[in-house]
């Protein structure tokens, strides 16, 4: 088993990210990726591993950068965050258009206005529907883990499609802590080289990117969402192997204490561990409730959500973003639009917390479960509410 | 895919669309697009070749005799040629 070691979590991710065998990477530094970027390039220039560190003047450029690179065959990263990665917007569906299989971290910050450097998760939540796979991690272990596997996922003949692991900014990215890396022997077992499904190069020519209209348009979204639906059974897959391999395992949806609970909190991200830890406090307490913890957000894990959620009476859903003058949050939204055919389905709430970078406690995830504790679940309160807004 | 009857199915295009056939373009016959058309006179033409410099699409081809005219397979009536006719040999009529 690999030696324990104390390190800055961005710090940790351009490590396991070089523990990848990349080709090259295109990174521009915005807070609080930027630890990745500069790292990453270190490691490059420092010749501890042979690839390309491509500098750009843009998030823009970044992604162009690796979207040409890994039509060439290559295995690509970059990362980015908040504004950055809404510059990088008009290429992501280019990115998954054309099936290709790059790896980006996103260290999660709010988006302006105004102008806002901490976590929430608005800056994912707009790229929701550019057809690329979004995992979210808890903590450092499963920033290195699902930073390695995000490449194998990527690259499966099956998926061939651009992932994104969010890691939220400051809450993650500048913590230290205790990180475990895999053995590199190890690692190039579960990630051999890629093997692209076409390339550019001059003596094969191809076309990449070409031209559709109305007559091929459709065939072609159809078969990237059904490439983004189907890639779940591939990410399950590789999840199994990872625990057989590395002893660490992952579920498109994770709970705690939730079998049993009446009343249950959905999380994403980091505050999951937080959330736990509420749910100790109320257990202590006698209230039965539990945690739902969203690791996978595309593709969305419709029958894990029914499963986990099919005993509960009611059901907290957080959000660390906002849908303005929509049904609440988008997490929540995505909740109810999976159990609506349920017959047995748990009285919703939507709470939005978090936002740029505001600290959610344990006493607010303590809080929400008390409050809707009166609420009678035979008559849902069909709204959402700003956690701790001052009014 | 091309050689099968009608258009490919969701299933049959090629993942991300590559297109492992170059040139293929030349089989989009893209003067279906066109609303309007040139047509040269030639007892206007002078021969200049500027029609056939201009062309975005390359369409504009020089027969044996000297003069030019367009593949229509590919002509988008854009009249641009119409346009930089300095003797004004081309006009643009409307597709019946």
């Amino acid at each position: 088993m690999a030696k324990r070691v104390g390190m800055e979590v961005a710090v940790a991710v351009a490590e396991a990210v070089g523990q990848c065998d990349i080709d090259m990477a295109a990174v521009y530094p915005i807070t609080p990726q930027s630890h990745i970027a500069e790292h990453l390039s270190d490691l490059v220039a420092d010749g501890k591993i042979d690839a390309e560190f491509v500098t750009v003047e843009s998030e823009h450029s970044a992604m162009s950068a690796v979207i040409g690179a890994s039509g060439t065959g290559a295995r690509v990263y970059t990362a980015t965050s908040s504004q950055g990665l809404m510059l990088m917007h008009e290429l992501l569906p280019i990115a998954s258009g054309m099936r290709l299989p790059i790896v980006m971290g996103i260290a999660n910050r709010a988006v302006s206005g105004p102008l806002n450097i901490l976590n929430d998760h608005s800056d994912i939540m707009p790229q929701r529907d550019s057809g690329w796979i979004s995992l979210f991690v808890e903590n450092g272990q499963e920033a290195i883990d699902l930073s390695i596997q995000a490449f194998k996922i990527a690259e499966h003949k099956d998926v061939l499609l651009p992932v994104c692991v969010n890691i939220d900014g400051f809450q993650l990215t500048h913590m230290v802590e205790p990180l475990e890396f895999p053995d590199q022997e190890l690692v190039n077992k579960f990630l051999p080289p890629r093997v692209p499904y076409a390339t550019l190069h001059p003596s094969k020519p191809v076309t990449m990117g070409a031209f559709a209209m109305s007559d091929y348009f459709t065939e072609m979204m159809k078969a990237k969402d059904e490439a983004l639906k189907n890639s779940k059974k591939v990410i399950i897959d590789i999840w199994d192997e990872w625990a057989r391999m590395f002893g660490r395992a992952y579920k498109p949806v994770e709970t705690y204490k939730a079998e049993d609970a009446e009343i249950l909190m959905l999380t994403m991200g980091s505050m999951g561990e937080t959330a736990e830890v509420a749910i100790d406090a109320l257990r202590a307490k006698g209230v039965s409730a539990g945690l739902i913890k969203l690791r996978l957000w595309r593709p969305f894990p419709f029958e894990e959500i029914r499963a986990a959620a099919k005993n509960a009476k009611k059901l907290i859903v957080t959000d660390r973003a906002v849908s303005f003058g929509g049904p609440g949050g988008p997490v929540f939204s995505e909740i109810k639009s999976a159990l609506y055919h349920e017959a047995h389905r748990p009285a919703i709430y939507n709470y939005i917390i978090g936002l740029g970078g505001r600290d959610v406690t344990v006493k607010d995830f303590i809080g929400m479960v008390e409050k809707v504790i009166p609420y009678n679940a035979e008559k849902t309160v069909d709204t959402y509410e700003f956690w701790g807004v001052r009014e | 895919m091309a050689k099968k009857k009608g258009l490919a199915t969701w299933q049959e295009i090629t993942t991300g669309c590559v297109v492992f056939n170059p040139g293929s373009a030349s089989e989009y016959h893209t003067g279906s697009w066109r609303a309007q058309r040139p047509v040269w006179n030639n007892t206007k033409c002078i021969k200049c070749g500027i029609c056939y410099v201009f062309c975005p699409e390359g369409c504009v081809q020089q027969s044996e005799d000297g003069f030019f005219k367009a593949n229509m397979d590919y002509c988008k009536g854009c009249g641009i040629c119409a346009h930089e006719c300095w003797p004004r040999a081309i006009t643009i009529v409307e597709e019946k």
